[in-house]
């Protein structure tokens, strides 16, 4: 476990403001995240968390980084993509799905109609497809996150391993560019 | 069914959503009609995404579906891995599953049962608890946590850790691992892995026995408060074994009433679609499951941890149920159903995970080295289940000739929850809200009462949904992308 590198005294000043969210993804890579385990301690001297999982702020306000989890796979995905784009210096695509897709992207195969009325007609006890004004409109297809906004840094996996998610904080911590060296650049 | 769900003219109401639902793992919102007296009258909680999965599994070979299913759900992966390949086994045609590759499931299964508990009791809930319902939204979290009980957060980040580990070593990667296979494992466990988890254990489990004790005692402070807050008579449902024990691994299902009286008890789960019919509804993406002979209206039920304590007759380990006979006593023997009761049940699960993860590993077949089972003929469909940290589920399968997914039908504990958690938080709306200023605090506490639940919204995204309107995706530079409209037939891509 390395340290978070000579953090200079400008840093420990201001800290740093991150916010996360996961789109349409599986939580897998805000998990890898947390594997960070009793080092969320030592980064919480670090950064401030904006909107993320684990605190109460629903919308992501203005923030040096920028993390997205999962695909974009309906308008409120667009919709909070672009405000963290708008908000955050830096936004990062981690893990399979932001990077490509992923496996939520298999279902860019079939058609949706077809699944809707097989998914709620055809199991159960059958019913109509839900469509109340609440629920997001879906598209069609499903997007890696940078065919909708501009994207800083990728890190790939499923999801990308504990310690590259902590290189890529302790690099931007410090102001370096991300480097990831091949073991930590992962593709399962 | 409660009054609150549905109003008939709901553009006469004010509406007041809480979008994002936050410290809950994946999407989902609430939506409240209120008058002008601020009386409620319509409550619920959507959950607003959709994945699809049970659809474009179809056409994968069956063999690939215990890794992928698990993509589900990054935080019960292991559940859907499990529960996949314990339908694999019979559709691969396994014969016995060899003891160690069983016990090497188990121990995978109850280290994910321990880290997913800690994060929900630590990382997600225990801000309500130990800060308050009101307090500082921008401290209300476990870094707040961390500042103020820093010794109690630590010990929570290292029981999910242990749990994590324990992961790590059954299945070679803590989140989406690949150690089970149809017919047993694919990897034993090396004597210095068992080693380096046994000299841990007695640590974890002094630290669960702890953490049970401090939810008591905290409840203890007002408990008509904390055993009320929340409460929904409901039927429960869990998987136990022979002897009506607790088991999260394999078992029959078990069903009781409200007052605790069963009403199925040790059915095969392969008749899941028996017992259990589905509705939809239109505002909402997670189906509405019931017990058929009870219908949808009072045939409801609760899974997870506070179903699970009160379905078995006990737990198989010391600790833990001296805590659930406990429990019990204090309620008179009459089954309890406060929401804010399940973070006592989740903990005591987490203390039966952590005893249970050590006679496993006291168990000498554990390092064994036979790990696949016998093949006879292969068959077509098989229902696997298994109890997840949040309640039953359910794995459905059908494949072709050609070993290739042809049908899969999917109930996530979650889902399994879905009215429980509707009418709790109609019950809180109905007495903490009505009639007052809605303020941010309120308003948490119906999250509050959503997250004792510990809902996974993220697996129960699996199903599709529809588009209502139309929408239109541009790039930065405001070039059109992407199109979708109400009727699909229209839909362009561009
Ligand atoms: S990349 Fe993998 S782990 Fe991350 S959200 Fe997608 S499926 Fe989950």
């Amino acid at each position: 476990m390395n340290a978070i590198a000579d953090v200079d005294t400008r840093s420990a000043v201001r800290k740093l403001r991150v916010a996360t969210t996961s789109l349409g993804g599986c939580c897998g890579c805000h998990m890898s995240f947390l594997d960070i385990d009793e080092r969320i301690i030592q980064l919480a001297e670090h950064v401030d968390f904006d909107r993320c999982p684990l605190t109460d702020l629903k919308h992501c306000g203005p923030c040096d980084i920028g993390i997205i989890e999962g695909a974009v796979c309906n308008a409120e995905n667009v919709h909070v993509l672009r405000e963290f784009r708008r908000n955050c210096k830096v936004l990062v695509a981690l893990g399979a799905c932001a990077v490509t897709g992923g496996l939520p992207a298999l279902r860019n195969r079939v058609d949706l109609d077809d699944c809707l009325t097989r998914v709620y007609a055809g199991r159960g006890n059958g019913g109509a497809v839900p469509n109340d004004p609440e629920l997001p409109l879906l598209l069609d297809s499903v997007f890696p996150i940078n065919e909708v906004v501009r994207v800083d840094y990728f890190v790939p996996g499923c999801p990308p391993p504990e310690q590259a998610i902590w290189k890529l904080l302790s690099d931007l911590i410090v102001g370096h560019m991300l480097r990831l060296e091949d073991k930590l650049i992962r593709f399962d | 069914m409660s009054s609150l769900e549905t109003v008939a003219v709901p553009q006469k109401y004010r509406r007041i959503s809480i979008d994002p639902v936050t410290r809950v793992e994946g999407h989902g919102k609430v939506t409240i009609l209120l008058d002008d007296d601020n009386q409620v009258h319509q409550v619920r909680l959507h959950i607003v995404e959709f994945r699809g999965f049970e659809i474009f599994i179809e056409g994968r070979p069956y063999w690939e579906v215990p890794v992928t299913v698990q993509r589900l759900c990054g935080i019960c992966p292991v559940s859907h891995h499990l529960a996949a390949v314990k339908a694999m086994d019979i559709i691969a045609g396994a014969k016995a599953i060899p003891p160690t590759a069983e016990k090497l499931r188990r121990l995978m299964h109850y280290g994910q049962i321990l880290q997913s508990h800690a994060l929900h009791f630590f990382h997600l809930s225990s801000p309500d608890l130990l800060l308050g319902f009101d307090s500082d939204v921008t401290k209300r979290n476990i870094i707040g946590v961390v500042a103020e009980h820093p010794e109690l957060a630590r010990q929570g980040v290292l029981l999910r850790k242990f749990g994590q580990e324990v992961i790590r070593h059954t299945s070679g990667k803590r989140i989406h691992g690949t150690g089970a296979i149809p017919g047993g494992m694919n990897k034993a466990l090396t004597i210095s892995e068992r080693d380096e988890m046994r000299c841990e254990v007695d640590q974890v489990i002094a630290w669960a026995r702890k953490a049970v004790q401090l939810t008591k005692k905290l409840f203890a402070t007002n408990p008509e408060f904390y055993d009320r807050f929340g409460m929904v008579d409901s039927n429960m449902m869990s998987i136990v074994d022979d002897e009506g024990r607790l088991d999260l691994y394999h078992g029959g299902l078990r069903v009781k009433n409200a007052e605790g009286r069963i009403l199925l008890d040790h059915v095969d789960y392969a008749t899941y679609d028996q017992v259990i019919g589905e509705e939809v509804k239109p505002w909402t993406y997670m189906k509405f499951p019931y017990l058929c002979s009870l219908g949808p209206e009072k045939g409801w039920y609760k899974v997870g941890p506070l179903a699970r304590v009160q379905t078995a007759d006990r737990l198989s380990t010391p600790f833990a149920e001296e805590e659930r006979h406990e429990m019990m006593q204090a309620s008179n023997g009459r089954p309890v159903h406060g929401a804010l009761q399940y973070h006592v049940a989740r903990l005591i699960e987490l203390l039966h995970a952590a005893e249970v993860i050590r006679d496993l590993l006291d168990d000498p077949d554990i390092t064994g080295t036979d790990l696949l089972a016998d093949f006879g003929p292969r068959r077509r469909e098989a229902v696997g289940a298994i109890e997840a940290p949040r309640g039953t589920l359910f794995h459905h399968y059908r494949v072709d000739e050609e070993g290739l997914v042809d049908y899969c039908n999917l109930i996530v504990s979650t889902t399994n929850n879905n009215q429980a958690m509707n009418e709790a938080v109609r019950h809180v709306a109905r007495h903490h809200l009505s009639g007052r200023t809605i303020t941010e605090g309120l308003l948490n506490r119906i999250e509050v009462a959503i997250r004792a639940y510990d809902p996974c919204l993220s697996c129960a995204t699996h199903a599709l949904g529809q588009m209502p309107l139309e929408v239109e995706l541009r790039d930065p530079d405001g070039a059109l992308v992407h199109k979708v409209r109400k009727d699909s037939d229209a839909v362009s891509c561009g």
